[in-house]
């Protein structure tokens, strides 16, 4: 999978953060979702957001892809500030991938239709060359045979690793992955995840919201832990597994313990 | 790579009984073969009683019909045969432009509802006129009786003398029909479009497709897929108040028959008229009804949305 971050950027030198959070503050209503969230997220690096249902990692996912627009703060894509109205939202989007956990495939086209969408009416791609690179693609995440097929007719594994190839076709600079292994049943985690293993071992940024804590703790090179739309513990996974050093941290990790997840 | 083969989806999963039974040596019980026979007993009373009771209700209601005091006089007016061969030429005429009409309104229709149910749902301040001109036009053509729409369209547009303006009674009253339908399918058009998923919309806004692709490639092929059966439905309507330019006193099957009844004061025409009409409409109301069972297997099997 070599080739699958050839996309970066002449300006992407150094250690300039792919991904830059400067106090984002997101509320729906009147509900504070996110408060004063900063993050970093360095080229090649993967980062974890783990926290309990509604602690807000969705949402920050979210905001990084504009899809919702953030409140206050600032938001950088490799030092650009991708919040400032005057920015064409679907230009950056165009540079960002997203995994969702509902893979969100489109129905009504096939494999092959929904991973080449983008590249030939986004990114002016020639249908055969969009087509040759959705197959090699998919041949290496094992989907080979499956280009014909309609999104139905694959188990809920092989239309997670249909949605990343989507994502992967756009050759994005950032991989946003939303919690994609909490719709599949408990088998066909570890195919989806040895994926998102492989592409890292390649190099690609991601950021990705988990449950899998066990995973976390494996691939990250960062994990940060929201609780009530703050980040209140980050640090390596060694740090924030091993020596939790806030109270709520070492609550949560503990029920997950207890839960069987770590 | 992580190997996902194992968990592929299980292809061919239905087997013939009669393949599974050479392979695992099956012979049935005697507990099944007496079920068995109890169901096929059980189905032959069913249709038994289904058989008498439709000839019961149908006798009486002959019965009753023929035995009316008017009975005589009626089935002279209205079913007799000479008046019925006389008439079946000159209204299958007429149903020619009744086709015409329901082809090419039709298809007007469609596209018309098509763009207003576009119009409504588009977003931005750009759009506020085109978006209330469009649910200002739902509301007023939902809400005006058809026929009076008809006679608006068909008697006071060439009232107003305008040059170059056709009065043409087919014209007008097919511009009545369009303006009629197109604000019923333009409804269907948008329930289709509102009830893509959200999700669908958010996975194409993140793949940097633009609002107006996103509309073009992922939510309007799946609401158009989704509106197929009340589309359908919309249709046979349609087909049916083709006869209603008659009022304009475009000669259709309708006006044919109109014209021999006050002829002859036999209303028999209409009668064949009415039936030619239900024969239409039956096989597209057959096709609608097998395009929504295959949509509802369809969705049993369980898409993503």
């Amino acid at each position: 999978m070599s080739d699958v971050t050839d996309a970066n950027p002449a300006g992407s030198t150094g250690t300039r953060p792919v991904l830059r959070m400067e106090a984002v503050r997101k509320t729906f209503g009147g509900t504070v979702v996110l408060r004063d969230v900063d993050l970093e997220v360095a080229p090649h690096t993967v980062t974890a957001l783990i926290g309990a249902s509604g602690s807000g990692k969705s949402t920050l996912l979210r905001c990084a892809n504009l899809l919702e627009e953030i409140d206050d703060g600032a938001i950088l894509l490799d030092g650009e500030d991708i919040t400032d109205p005057r920015v064409d939202p679907d230009a950056v989007r165009r540079r960002i991938g997203v995994v969702f956990q509902a893979y969100n495939l489109f129905p009504h086209m096939t494999v092959l239709d929904n991973i080449t969408l983008a590249p030939r009416r986004v990114h002016g791609v020639a249908r055969a060359e969009a087509e040759e690179r959705a197959r090699e693609l998919l041949d290496r995440l094992g989907l080979g045979g499956k280009a014909g097929e309609y999104p139905d007719r694959l188990s809920g594994g092989q239309q997670q690793r249909v949605a990343i190839v989507r994502a992967l076709a756009g050759r994005p600079r950032l991989l946003l992955l939303d919690e994609i292994t909490a719709a599949l049943d408990p088998e066909l985690v570890g195919e989806v995840l040895g994926v998102v293993r492989d592409l890292k071992e390649d190099g690609m940024t991601m950021v990705l919201a988990t449950h899998e804590m066990g995973f976390a703790r494996d691939v990250a090179d960062q994990v940060c832990f929201l609780d009530g739309g703050v980040v209140l513990e980050r640090g390596t996974p060694a740090e924030v597994f091993g020596a939790p050093r806030q109270e709520r941290t070492r609550k949560f990790l503990r029920r997950i313990v207890e839960a069987g997840r770590l | 790579m992580s190997s996902g083969e194992a968990a592929a989806a299980p292809e061919g999963a239905a087997p013939s009984l009669a393949k599974a039974a050479a392979e695992d040596a099956y012979t049935p019980s005697a507990r099944r073969l007496e079920r068995e026979r109890f169901k096929r007993a059980r189905a032959r009373r069913a249709t038994a009683v289904a058989a008498c009771s439709t000839l019961i209700t149908g006798a009486v209601l002959f019965v009753a019909v023929v035995n009316s005091p008017g009975w005589p006089r009626t089935r002279e007016t209205f079913l007799s045969g000479h008046y019925a061969r006389e008439a079946l030429p000159k209204v299958l005429d007429g149903l020619w432009l009744n086709l015409r009409l329901l082809a090419v309104c039709g298809a007007a229709v469609l596209v018309l509802g098509l763009l207003i149910a576009v119009a409504r749902t588009l977003r931005g301040p750009v759009f506020f006129p085109l978006r209330a001109l469009a649910t200002a036009y739902t509301d007023f053509f939902r809400g005006l009786p058809l026929v009076i729409c008809l006679l608006m369209v068909v008697f006071g547009v060439p009232a107003l003398r305008l040059q170059g303006v056709t009065t043409d009674p087919v014209l007008l009253g097919g511009t009545a029909l369009v303006l009629t339908y197109s604000a019923y399918v333009a409804e269907v058009f948008r329930a289709g479009i509102e009830s893509v998923h959200p999700s669908q919309r958010a996975a194409a806004r993140s793949l940097g497709l633009s609002a107006r692709q996103t509309l073009r490639h992922v939510i309007l092929p799946q609401a158009v897929r989704r509106v197929v059966p009340p589309l359908l439905n919309d249709l046979v309507s349609l087909q049916k108040d083709t006869g209603l330019v008659s009022i304009a006193g475009a000669v259709d099957a309708v006006y044919a028959a109109q014209i021999l009844a006050s002829k002859s004061f036999n209303y028999t025409p209409y009668v064949v008229a009415g039936l030619i009409f239900v024969a239409l409409t039956i096989p597209m109301t057959r096709f609608t009804d097998w395009v929504t069972a295959r949509t509802d297997r369809r969705r049993a099997q369980g898409g993503i949305v």
